[in-house]
């Protein structure tokens, strides 16, 4: 059962790692899209079947997709996704401070007594999230609803262009 | 090692994985997709501790996920969008230049 979480995460971390360190920002963007897959690979693992379809739908599907819509319509001509190299100064200081971090996350969770339920995988049907959702948690998913409307518009009127006016720059 | 701690360590990785990319990379696309590595490797934690956590039966984690995926695809369209309002007016998408309030 490990072995299958460690090839998982194993998977969604290499994908990450070179994702994070290539030049080419296409590249980058394809390689997160396999990260993502390996996020919900895991989360089918472990029996969080909804979350993982809603995972593939949102990440693997849409935000990849408006990442790679972001990375083509901000290019100045055909060779500019490949990304100038960074300062050695900044690549050293960002390498520093997420190792200690992880150092620091890794030996906290190693080092903590974590209490453990039943082995077995609980029961979470679709049904009874539909019920929880429209019940105890309606405020929750009306508010998700409202954040997600104001976001998109907020996203339209700062991408759309004001072609009446004069462009500024 | 149990099977909790190794989820958390995998997700502790996934985390600083996108906390180096996002500091150490000046592409602004880059420093979001760092953001949203972030992001999931918290989700990670929430399904893992529903999952071998004291109390499964409580469905709270996956709960939480749900609307945290929802606000995470919330906070992506809005941050491309600045991404391609700030190209508008600067022509690059390097946050070292980025250094304007009125473009």
């Amino acid at each position: 059962m490990n072995l299958i979480l460690v090839l998982i995460g194993g998977l969604m971390l290499t994908a990450a790692a070179v994702a994070m360190s290539l030049r080419n920002i296409i590249h980058s963007a394809l390689l997160l899209i396999g990260s993502w897959l390996g996020v919900s690979f895991f989360y089918l693992w472990a029996g969080a079947e909804f979350v993982a379809f809603a995972q593939v739908l949102v990440y693997v599907g849409a935000v990849s997709m408006v990442v790679l819509f972001a990375v083509l319509l901000t290019r100045r001509d055909r060779q500019d996704v490949v990304v100038a190299p960074e300062t050695r100064t900044r690549a050293i200081s960002a390498l520093l401070v997420g190792g200690s971090v992880a150092g620091l996350l890794v030996s906290a969770v190693l080092g903590t007594p974590l209490a453990t339920g039943p082995a077995e995988t609980p029961t979470l049907t679709v049904k009874d999230l539909g019920t929880l959702l429209a019940g105890p948690q309606a405020a929750g998913l009306l508010i998700a609803g409202v954040i997600l409307t104001v976001a998109l518009l907020g996203a339209v009127v700062l991408a759309a262009t004001d072609s009446g006016k004069e462009d500024a720059s | 090692m149990t099977t909790l701690q190794l989820c958390l360590v995998i997700s502790s990785l996934l985390f600083c994985i996108g906390l180096v990319g996002a500091l150490s990379r000046s592409h602004t696309i880059l420093v979001l997709l760092g953001i949203e590595l972030m992001l999931n490797a918290a989700n990670m934690n929430f399904i893992a501790f529903w999952r071998f956590g004291a109390s499964p039966t409580a469905a709270t984690g996956v709960l939480f996920a749900i609307f945290s995926i929802a606000v995470a695809a919330a906070e992506a369209a809005v941050g491309l969008a600045l991404v391609i309002a700030v190209y508008r007016h600067q022509k690059s998408v390097r946050l070292e230049e980025a250094n304007r309030l009125k473009g």
